[in-house]
């Protein structure tokens, strides 16, 4: 027993989690008793003594678990213990839940926790849609209906679509630049596990009185700074979801500057690995924003300051400019790995090179530098200086350049190719470039100040994010999941299975949401429970459209599960491609490399006579011509 | 390269395909009825855009799937693809295009957004209040009579409707006006707009501002200026003191005048 509390794990972690809260509620209880407060507020925006073990409860959890056992020593000055590898690796099922510092694990655990929050919010979107199937309240009240619609987003948006993409990342970035590991380990495991606490603070708001955060996504002030206490859920979960997002940007960012194998130049990176730089340069400069501003609302809602409160000298308009200045980047934090995903995927399946591969890279960049001076177009109608709008509506339809670039160069790509189109990676990959397409030229109407009057905080919104978001990133995503399952579980997984979820999914995204522009242009608005008769009919449509939406994902899970387990075994490259990750075996073995590959040319050498990217070890020179090994030059 | 695709055809399957496209789509009514001076305005520049995205989305479904036609694997297919690694020609194009032709819809709309946001001789002012959930209106130049719930405004006459807000955020959208504005705590923020059809609208308030979000309307009515003026000389009550408060201490944000290169 006491070596059992003793020992990181489980049961350390839960008893930290409960020591630390319980300091948390203490020092707010003994603080206000000392003060002559009232020792428990419960007025409701308060409740610092919920607020203050929600903080300290998860660290504690975090310590007791053993992510900070090593720095803790090292910070101490006590002998550190010698990593003898035991916590990299899984050699059992049980391996996935403990704090393991191997990338492959990490990048596993990743995605099965995002996937569970995408299924929880999808559960959540299947309310609304019943709720919205006709005109009038059915299924939920108004309130109720608030406080789905905003954790469907925020589920979707904070522990699903961002940091899915990190798990993938996590897994295939440092084998594909032929890295042994991230390039901090440990600091990859507690961004992890910062992770699951975020999507509980999230789905935990449901208990709080008053019930879960109800003021949108956005949560703008001042109505989320007078919402009860599940609001400061959201302030909080936020905090651990950013603290995880930004942990693992740096760790990218070190890790593809510092760590690339011998050989490979800026200019021969695989443009998934372009595309994670681009997004953790968007996340370690952008995430601070939103972070500053969930902890500006919880204290104006806690410590009773001003910031958003216009009668104590507050600016309201002022937290939607702090917001959106993570925001909007936020929506390319959310597209630039899928970008990356797809190229890997159109020229793997195409067998050709990627049409314009250094545009491509350049196009990231000029999006990331973009991407910051378009936040105010979310804010045309919201009254705050009207000058800033010309320019914002400027750099937001310039911003369609470098996208349109992509879609046009991924169209090179597949010219006088061999494509393939057997793999549902593939399939989604080019049902990506419709879908991406039409959320492309909504968002291009969007940006134009006079449309945006008439459409903004309508169903047009709703359609075009979820154009981006659903047609858009979750495409990627399945074309990831799907194109990487054999090297993450060494199976196959199911193609026939694969093909009802890819035109389930195709068929269910249109018929959802391609009706949504009209009845939002035609006078529908956006968040609300009930609406006018007139738009009954289509609302039952998208609704049934959404059932079908929501029930093909089991096919996927099913699939995803049932070939896990019993998938024929996969080969180290089944798809033939070029890059480093599918030379190893399939799953890689524990340390990915016995000797660090030797890279001699560029990623997507297809039909190139004699070319070669990587030279493994155990290979010799081979055909290849040597190259300097001098890393990092281009 | 270039010269092996039959560019001709392609382009003409472009063409054909936006063509068809631009017809079925600007038969639709996408933003219903119009009732104001700048919804004709909004309307052809969103039928402008149509034209050209119906282009764009043509152009991109024919290279997709002529591709996937003409270059798709034979079953066993082992081999790989030319070894084209791009067209400096052709990525030149595919920037500096899509440059013009957002640069041209940048250009359009501001000068459609100067247009509409112009401030008219003598425009009618009238004041907005919102509070969770409901709209009143003040009309300050007929002695800050009240009404609560019902916005009557005279036909054919520029209203400059300057809004406050009580509590959170609202917004004030009448579709057929094509007109929205946030109504925000601690600021007067300005719509303008000449309403130029008689007849009963509603408006609808498009920013979440808690439970009653869904049911926060009022009624509008446009009618000829003899029965607005009647309509008003009717009204009974006063603007409460706490919402002249507002305007009092509420600081302008839009400018009344525009800056004319900014728009309003």
């Amino acid at each position: 027993m006491v070596a059992a509390i003793k020992r990181p794990g489980w049961i350390r972690g839960a008893l930290g989690a409960l020591v630390a809260a319980a300091f948390g509620f203490g020092l707010v209880v003994a603080l206000r008793a000392i003060s002559g407060l009232p020792v428990f507020q419960t007025e409701q925006t308060g409740y610092p003594h919920v607020v203050v073990p929600l903080i300290t409860g998860p660290l504690g959890f975090l310590a007791g678990f053993g992510c900070f056992d090593y720095w803790l020593r090292w910070a101490a000055g006590m002998p550190t213990i010698p990593d003898d590898h035991s916590q990299h690796g899984a050699k059992s099922w049980r391996d996935y839940f403990r704090f393991n510092t191997d990338h492959k694990v990490i990048g596993i655990q990743y995605i099965c926790t995002t996937f569970f929050f995408f299924f929880v919010g999808g559960l959540m979107a299947m309310l609304i849609r019943a709720e919205l199937a006709q005109p009038g309240t059915q299924i939920v009240d108004a309130a109720t209906y608030n406080s789905l619609f905003s954790t469907h987003a925020v589920l979707m948006i904070f522990v699903f679509v961002i940091p899915v993409f990190a798990g993938i990342a996590n897994y295939v970035l440092p084998l594909m630049i032929g890295a042994p590991d991230m390039a901090f380990p440990r600091l990859n495991a507690l961004s992890f596990w910062m992770l699951p606490l975020a999507g509980l603070l999230f789905i935990g708001s449901f208990l709080a009185p008053g019930g879960a955060f109800d003021a949108g996504w956005t949560g703008y002030a001042p109505l989320s700074t007078g919402a009860p206490l599940g609001q400061s859920f959201f302030n909080l979960g936020v905090q651990f979801a950013g603290a995880s997002s930004i942990a693992t940007a740096l760790n990218f960012l070190v890790t593809i500057i510092t760590m690339r194998a011998p050989g490979m130049t800026f200019w021969r990176m695989p443009l998934l690995v372009w595309a994670n730089l681009s997004t953790s340069l968007l996340v370690v400069a952008a995430t601070p924003f939103i972070a500053g501003a969930q902890f500006m609302v919880l204290f104006d809602r806690v410590l009773h300051t001003q910031f958003f409160q216009f009668a104590g000298g507050g600016d309201v308009i002022s937290y939607q400019h702090i917001f959106w200045f993570y925001s909007h980047p936020a929506v390319y934090i959310m597209m630039l790995p899928g970008f990356g995903i797809i190229s890997e995927v159109i020229s793997t399946h195409a067998r050709k090179p990627i049409f314009g591969y250094r545009l491509m890279a350049l196009a990231l960049i000029g999006i990331v530098v973009l991407s910051y001076s378009v936040w105010a177009h979310h804010m045309f109608v919201a009254g705050m200086f009207s000058w800033l709008r010309v320019p914002m509506m400027i750099t937001t339809l310039l911003i369609a350049v470098p996208t349109g670039i992509k879609i046009f160069s991924w169209l090179g790509t597949l010219y006088f190719g061999k494509i393939h189109t057997y793999s549902t990676a593939m399939l989604f990959a080019l049902a990506f470039i419709v879908t991406f397409t039409i959320g492309g030229i909504s968002g291009v109407m969007l940006g134009m100040v006079p449309l945006d009057i008439h459409v903004s905080d309508t169903y047009f919104i709703v359609a075009h994010i979820h154009f981006v978001l659903f047609g858009g990133s979750v495409f990627t995503i399945f074309a990831g999941i799907y194109h990487w399952f054999p090297k993450m579980t060494g199976r196959m997984y199911d193609e026939k299975l694969g093909r009802v979820h890819f035109w389930g999914t195709l068929l269910g995204t249109w018929g959802t949401f391609i009706p949504m522009h009209w009845i939002g242009m035609d006078g529908m608005p956006r968040r609300v429970a009930d609406y006018a008769a007139q738009f009954g009919n289509w609302n039952l449509l998208i609704s049934c459209f959404a059932f079908m939406l929501g029930a093909v994902q089991l096919v996927f899970l099913y699939n995803m599960i049932v070939s896990w387990r019993f998938g024929p075994r996969a080969k180290a490259n089944p798809w033939r491609a070029n890059s480093i990750e599918w030379q190893v075996s399939s799953p890689p073995p524990i340390f990915n490399f016995d000797e660090i590959p030797r890279v001699v040319g560029g990623p997507y050498e297809y039909g190139v006579p004699g070319a070669r990217h990587a030279i493994m070890a155990g290979e010799g020179v081979g055909a290849a011509k040597p190259e300097p090994t001098v890393v990092g030059s281009p | 390269m270039i010269g092996r695709l039959p560019i001709a055809k392609m382009l003409a399957a472009t063409v054909a395909l936006s063509a068809a496209i631009s017809v079925v789509m600007l038969q639709v009514n996408w933003d219903g009825q119009q009732a104001s001076t700048a919804a004709p305005k909004i309307d052809t520049l969103l039928n402008v855009m149509i034209v050209l995205s119906a282009f764009v989305f043509s152009l991109v479904m024919v290279m997709l799937f002529y591709a996937l036609w003409k270059f798709k694997a034979k079953p066993g297919d082992e081999s790989d693809g030319e070894p084209i690694h791009g067209n400096t020609r052709l990525e030149v194009a595919w920037t500096l295009i899509p440059t013009i032709i957002v640069l041209f819809g940048a250009g359009y709309s501001w000068s459609v957004l100067n247009d509409i946001e112009e401030l008219h001789k003598n425009p009618l002012t009238v004041d907005v209040f919102s509070q969770q959930y409901a709209w009143s209106f003040g009309y300050p130049g007929k002695g800050n009579v009240w009404s609560q719930g019902e916005l009557h405004v005279p036909v054919d006459r520029q209203v400059q409707f300057k809004m406050h807000s009580q509590d959170v955020i609202h917004s004030f959208w009448v579709p057929e006006w094509r007109i929205k504005k946030d109504n925000v705590p601690g600021i007067t923020t300005t719509a303008i707009v000449t309403p130029d059809k008689v007849g009963t609208y509603q408006l609808i308030c498009t920013e979440l501002c808690g439970f009653g979000h869904a049911s926060m309307r009022a009624k509008v009515v446009v009618e000829p200026p003899a029965e607005f003026r009647k309509w008003v000389g009717g009204l009974k009550e006063k603007v409460p003191a706490p919402y002249m408060e507002s305007i009092r201490q509420d600081t302008e944000t839009n400018p009344t005048q525009p800056i004319g290169a900014g728009g309003a």
